[in-house]
């Protein structure tokens, strides 16, 4: 008996620390989504912005030693066609590729199996001052005279964040400019907010405020169904009735744009919207409004004056966790707002979420490899939007207003 | 009188709008099952797609769906619960409890795609699983945890304290208490979160397009380290990238009907039990 008693002690504490172990889980998924997000972006900052297994070579006497990535591809795409653009010589720049060796050599030439492509590559090199060249590691120049190889430098943090240019496949020096997908994330979300939010905020004041039961019976389910629709669904439809709907609307080249999107994630956003604004207005104390009514208020007067402004706390919550669904929503947004990564001039063109970048591109991107660190990145940014909009949200449920009351 | 219009016309636009948001969910649903309806036949639900997926069936994505629906259940629900009874009945209502419910809330809402992200790094490439049912069900379990500890929570707290403290009374130890008496009486609110996170986790498309998800198998899959198809991807590729898209519509319409059903069924079910629960709780 005695014995018993110890067992079901030792089970009992056993099964307790089981459930404290448990109680940390949220945390420790938490810890551990930060930790892996940010290892694998951060090594986009420690590896130099060029295709792995290929370097750049110039002639020795070329002053130019380091090139930051936006360089090398302006060079490549000959926007930058002199070298005193890049702090060098006065001299047009002259761009070459493996490819090109053919036009110096032929294919006997270079030997069996290339064996002589490293030789033949040097005396390019050194024959052209103002080249650049772009080869592979295994075929690199081996002469030490008259050839040099060219830094490129790493991506830095402004060139991730504040680069105008997302060309994640782009050679020799991909590009990884986020800015425009974050524009577009932006641009997009804040269509939906406009929209979502006054619609929003009319359902809930009409849910709880002048709605019957019945009416409040019906209502409720709608609005969770809503809330159930898969976003994949939400995006088949757009596709297929809102998109040819906008394009024939404002007779634009293509359905698939900013504005599409936005519509698409107003309907998404509303029943976050809806919930939480509802749950703020009706909080608001039944005294409160009675004396609105007794000073010889309309009920409107009331919500308008009493309620909302009441409520106001609540209802900034209802935007922010809002404007989080819009931001971290993927695969509407990824098969609606037409995947052009660039900067957005007007609301009917075409544009690019951080979220759709990652689910388009990462499947594509060697792991491991510079794009998916640059993709991991963008979800480092996505993480700390969601995480900032939670604590925002949860502050500000928190903070009783009684202003203007 | 200048303010009577002015309510008359506030009350009606809130009316329109809660009107307008009705009809916006009659005409995606409308919608899809005007154009699914026709598709879906017994040969729609048990056969391999076929010619590039402009024909045939659907009953590989199904299964695969069924599969991870299963499998992140079996993650989520076990670990779900005994986190909410860790806050609920053990944690008080101290500091812990409230930074453990912040970091739930902050859980809850990490984007989707974030998540196939972290799948893919820790359960695919860094635990070596490779693109599996078992890295997509623990990736989707993940994504429903903090739904399953909510609705939990929320299960255990509407336990009237007499319970507690009548068994308690008689002898019985903590554990005892929670298992004999809260968690039963619990139950059925927290089947009902369950509920929930099914419709969830059969619709979710991003955490699982790296971590499990497959264009086309030949196969059903063998094994929980094999790849599997599922409803929500398969109706991506289905409308952006078929062979033939035009060809392959009339198969999109189906798989979101079918996508749609499963979803709400379960989201109906559970909006109607809480509403029986309720009901019955507080006729007690």
């Amino acid at each position: 008996m005695a014995q018993k008693n110890i067992l079901g002690k030792f089970a009992e504490k056993f099964a307790e620390s089981l459930l404290t172990v448990s109680g940390a889980l949220t945390t420790v998924a938490i810890l551990f989504i930060t930790i892996f997000l940010f290892k694998e972006g951060f090594g986009l900052f420690k590896t130099p912005a060029i295709e792995d297994g290929y370097g750049l070579y110039v002639n020795s006497e070329n002053p130019v030693s380091q090139l930051r990535p936006l360089d090398v591809k302006n060079m490549y795409d000959e926007e930058i066609t002199n070298w005193n653009a890049v702090d060098g010589m006065n001299q047009e720049i002259m761009v070459f590729r493996i490819d090109d060796v053919f036009d110096y050599y032929s294919d006997e030439d270079l030997g069996e199996n290339y064996s002589l492509l490293p030789e033949k590559l040097s005396h390019i090199i050194s024959d052209h001052k103002n080249i650049i060249a772009y080869v592979p590691k295994e075929f690199a120049p081996s002469a030490v005279q008259g050839v040099k190889e060219v830094k490129v430098l790493n991506n830095s943090l402004s060139d991730f964040f504040l680069g105008r240019e997302w060309l994640p496949t782009a050679t020799p020096s991909p590009l990884f400019g986020s800015l425009p997908l974050i524009l577009g994330t932006l641009l997009v979300s804040l269509i939906a907010i406009v929209l979502a939010l006054p619609l929003g905020l009319g359902v809930a004041v009409y849910l709880s405020e002048l709605a019957d039961e019945r009416m409040r019976k019906f209502l409720k389910p709608v609005i969770e169904l809503l809330a159930g629709i898969p976003s994949v669904v939400y995006g088949f439809f757009g596709l297929v009735v809102v998109a040819p709907l906008v394009q024939k609307a404002f007779n634009l080249p293509v359905g698939e744009t900013a504005f599409t999107g936005g519509l698409i994630l107003a309907i998404m956003a509303l029943p976050t919207i809806i919930s939480v604004a509802e749950d703020a207005i009706s909080n608001t104390p039944r005294a409160m409004r009675e004396a609105s009514l007794a000073l010889g208020a309309t009920q409107w007067q009331t919500i308008h004056k009493v309620v909302i402004p009441y409520a106001g706390s609540g209802i900034s919550a209802a935007a922010v966790l809002g404007i989080g669904r819009a931001v971290g929503e993927t695969m509407a947004v990824l098969m609606i707002t037409g995947n052009a990564a660039v900067i957005p001039s007007s609301i009917f063109e075409p544009v690019r979420t951080i979220p759709a970048t990652i689910a388009a591109e990462l499947g594509e991107a060697p792991s491991g490899g510079q794009h998916y660190q640059a993709l991991f990145l963008l979800g480092c940014i996505l993480f700390l939007i969601s995480m900032m909009i939670s604590v925002i949200s949860d502050m500000i449920s928190k903070k009783k207003t009684y202003k203007s009351v | 009188m200048n303010q009577k219009i002015k309510q008359k016309i506030a009350f009606f636009l809130f009316r329109l709008f809660s009107f307008f948001i009705v009809g916006i969910l009659v005409s995606i649903l409308g919608f899809i099952v005007i154009n699914g309806i026709g598709v879906i036949n017994w040969d729609f639900l048990t056969k391999s797609p076929t010619e590039g997926m402009t024909a045939g069936g659907i009953f590989p994505a199904i299964v695969g769906t069924f599969y991870l629906v299963i499998g992140s259940l079996i993650f989520a629900v076990p670990l779900g619960i005994m986190s909410a009874i860790y806050t609920t009945e053990y944690a008080g209502n101290g500091y812990i409890v409230r930074f453990i419910r912040l970091m739930t809330n902050n859980l809850a809402s990490v984007p989707s795609i974030v998540f196939g992200l972290f799948g893919m790094a820790l359960f695919v490439n860094n635990l070596g699983f490779g693109d599996s049912i078992l890295a997509g069900s623990l990736t989707l379990g993940l994504l429903t945890l903090p739904l399953i500890i909510r609705t939990s929570e929320e299960a255990l707290k509407a336990v009237p304290d007499s319970y507690r403290s009548g068994s308690m009374a008689l002898g019985a130890s903590k554990l005892q208490t929670i298992r004999k008496v809260v968690l039963p009486s619990a139950l059925p609110n927290i089947l009902t979160g369950v509920i929930l996170s099914v419709g969830r986790v059969s619709g979710e498309t991003a955490p699982i397009l790296f971590t499990v998800a497959a264009y086309f198998l030949p196969n059903l899959p063998q094994s929980i380290f094999d790849q599997a198809m599922a409803l929500p991807y398969h109706l991506y590729v289905l409308a952006t990238s078929g062979t033939d898209l035009e060809a392959s519509r009339p198969m999109a319409y189906g798989t979101a009907l079918v996508l749609i059903i499963i979803v709400l069924v379960f989201n109906l079910a559970a909006t109607f039990m809480r509403q029986r629960l309720n009901k019955k709780f507080k006729q007690n």
